[in-house]
């Protein structure tokens, strides 16, 4: 399991905007470089985010090599109801990572 | 970056091996140009005209080093269920692939605005196209200088 960086407020107020930050940790390797034995090391990054809010889909990126490795995506969403915040990233492997957060909305 | 294990071929016999097969500036994938960016642009909008505006693509200016560049898309959108973006497509021109990154937003998002951290091969154009649910794009285009490029050490 990488180790994962999630930064959102635990409480909100309901209709308020609020900032969703994450990171995870991967090489997001490009397979554009070489490797010592001069072979190219085959590609493997985190190809799609997904974010959904009490089950509904709110936010999703699709990836792809120019994005640095640890990927940091930054975006808001609207807090409506308390609840869970669920994050998944999906690499080149088809294998996905999920991470679940709390949100209070008074 | 550094992968030098005590197998790894040293500078000289790089060198040699690549003056011996003509190969003086190390095979690099054909890498995407003007041109390729403009293909997927249109791949991804078809006939459709893409209007400057409403985008905003915020990078330095000028970058130290390629492999981790900041950057921020905010569209101009009340992003209300009548009106809102329902994407964010990133494209540049001289790294090895044309697209960036792709996002996929919605009314939820109560404001338009996504960053991440991107790489760059070179001094060059990035575009940012945002999709709207009306169906126009609208886009911004920013120039970058790269003083160390990403991949460099490829």
């Amino acid at each position: 399991m990488a180790r994962v960086l999630i930064n959102l407020p635990a409480r909100a107020k309901r209709g308020e905007i609020i900032e969703i930050k994450t990171l995870i940790a991967h090489p997001m390797e490009t397979g554009y470089r070489v490797g010592p034995a001069g072979a190219a090391i085959p590609r493997d990054i985190i190809n799609r985010f997904l974010c959904t809010y009490n089950g509904e889909e709110v936010f999703r990126a699709e990836l792809f090599p120019a994005i640095v490795a640890n990927p940091f995506i930054a975006f808001f969403t609207i807090a409506t109801e308390s609840g869970e915040i669920v994050f998944s990233w999906t690499d080149d492997h088809g294998e996905t990572q999920t991470e679940v957060r709390q949100i209070t909305v008074e | 970056m550094d992968e030098r294990s005590p197998g790894a071929p040293t500078r000289r016999l790089v060198l040699l091996t690549a003056a011996g097969f003509g190969l003086a500036p190390l095979a690099r994938p054909a890498g995407a140009t003007p041109a390729a960016m403009e293909e997927a642009i249109r791949a991804l909008v078809g006939e459709a005209a893409v209007e400057r505006g409403k985008v905003k693509l915020e990078l330095p200016p000028i970058v130290e080093n390629g492999n981790t560049v900041p950057l921020t898309v905010t569209v101009d959108s009340p992003m209300s269920e009548a009106d809102h973006v329902t994407g964010i497509h990133v494209f540049n021109e001289k790294n090895p692939q044309p697209y960036v990154a792709a996002f996929g937003l919605g009314p939820r998002a109560g404001k338009a605005v996504v960053s991440t951290r991107i790489r760059l091969a070179d001094s060059q154009q990035v575009v940012a196209i945002a999709r709207l649910n009306d169906g126009s794009f609208w886009s911004d285009r920013t120039d970058v200088v790269v003083t160390l490029a990403a991949c460099a050490e490829g």
